[in-house]
């Protein structure tokens, strides 16, 4: 699993966020834009991009890209 | 006499083999009526098959949005007094993300189906006059809607408006059509789904009733719109939603 692409599958879920700010240290949380819609559309974008399926509750404890992108890479192997 | 007895009326419920449609089936047969229900997983339509009371019931396992085994289904069936289109799918999924075949399968599953069941059981006389067609429908796209839900919602007022028109199309001959509009019921779906037990508690106390549904009341609804005491009730939308819709 490539990490620049899971940034890039992720940047694409936010509008108002410029997808260069994003890196695996970025806490999406604190992001103005980021409300329950943008979870979902991550959690869909997880499904169909590396077929795991993640519950809401599973990803809440995620704070930072690069969590989310070992919970997602844990679910892999 | 029970104004809400089905003794003598055959009834069809799809989606039988788990959820609401079992619910529909097993209440039907306590109710009196002969069922012929139909379900995708051959294993859990027996289950089903086997909670009936009585014993004049048929299942069918079939796939319907598979046209040869809804046709088959069709040629299969007796005379009908009621038919419950309760099969239906749901996955929470932004548009963004949405795929032409995430749109075709919804809308095939819970809205193409129960219009090309409808239109056949019509086309082979298979329906008795007096007939009752009841259309599990959803509050989510009649009375409100959720994010991540627009083909779900897309899907269920396609349905209501199709029934509708059905309801005017066929009230000469007796039959009539309405849509049951249910909030969230709780049922093995919702357990195995991609939603969190923590999101679910939450999303419970959002009803005035601080619960979701139960299976059997909406089981209880059919059996009511599907009996002899809702002869002059067609075109309605009975909304079971604890109240949420209130709000």
């Amino acid at each position: 699993m490539d990490a620049n692409e899971f940034i890039k599958n992720f940047a694409a879920q936010f509008d108002d966020t410029d997808a260069s700010e994003f890196t695996l240290e970025t806490r999406f949380r604190e992001l103005d834009e980021w409300s329950s819609l943008n979870a979902l559309a991550i959690l869909n974008m997880i499904s169909k991009k590396y077929s795991v399926v993640l519950k809401p509750e599973e990803m809440k404890p995620t704070n930072t890209v690069q969590e989310l992108f070992d919970l997602v890479q844990s679910k892999l192997n | 006499m029970n104004p809400f007895s089905l003794v003598g009326k055959t009834i069809l419920v799809t989606g039988a083999s788990s959820g609401i449609g079992r619910a529909i089936a097993i209440c039907c047969s306590q109710m009196g009526a002969n069922l012929v229900i139909t379900g995708r997983n051959e294993t859990r339509l027996l289950e089903t098959f086997l909670l009936l009371e009585g014993t004049e019931h048929q299942q069918i396992c079939a796939n319907l949005t598979n046209s040869s085994e809804l046709e088959k289904l069709i040629e299969c069936l007796p005379k009908l007094d009621g038919i419950v289109n309760n099969a239906g799918i749901a996955k929470p999924l932004v548009l963004q993300l949405t795929e032409q075949k995430d749109v075709d399968e919804i809308m095939q599953i819970n809205a193409l189906v129960p219009i090309n069941l409808t239109r056949l059981v019509l086309q082979n006389k298979k329906l008795n006059k007096g007939a009752s067609l009841v259309f599990i429908s959803s509050i989510n796209g009649n009375n409100c809607a959720y994010i991540g839900s627009s083909i779900y919602a897309a899907s269920k007022s396609a349905l209501t408006g199709f029934m509708k028109a059905v309801a005017l199309e066929l009230a000469p001959r007796g039959i009539r059509a309405n849509c049951i509009n249910p909030g969230m019921i709780e049922t093995n779906l919702l357990k195995s789904g991609s939603i969190g037990e923590d999101e679910l508690e939450k999303d419970r106390l959002k009803y005035p009733l601080k619960r979701y549904g139960k299976p059997v009341e909406v089981a209880n609804a059919a059996v009511y719109l599907l009996s002899d005491a809702t002869q002059w009730v067609t075109g309605s939308n009975l909304l079971i939603d604890g109240g949420y819709t209130l709000q």
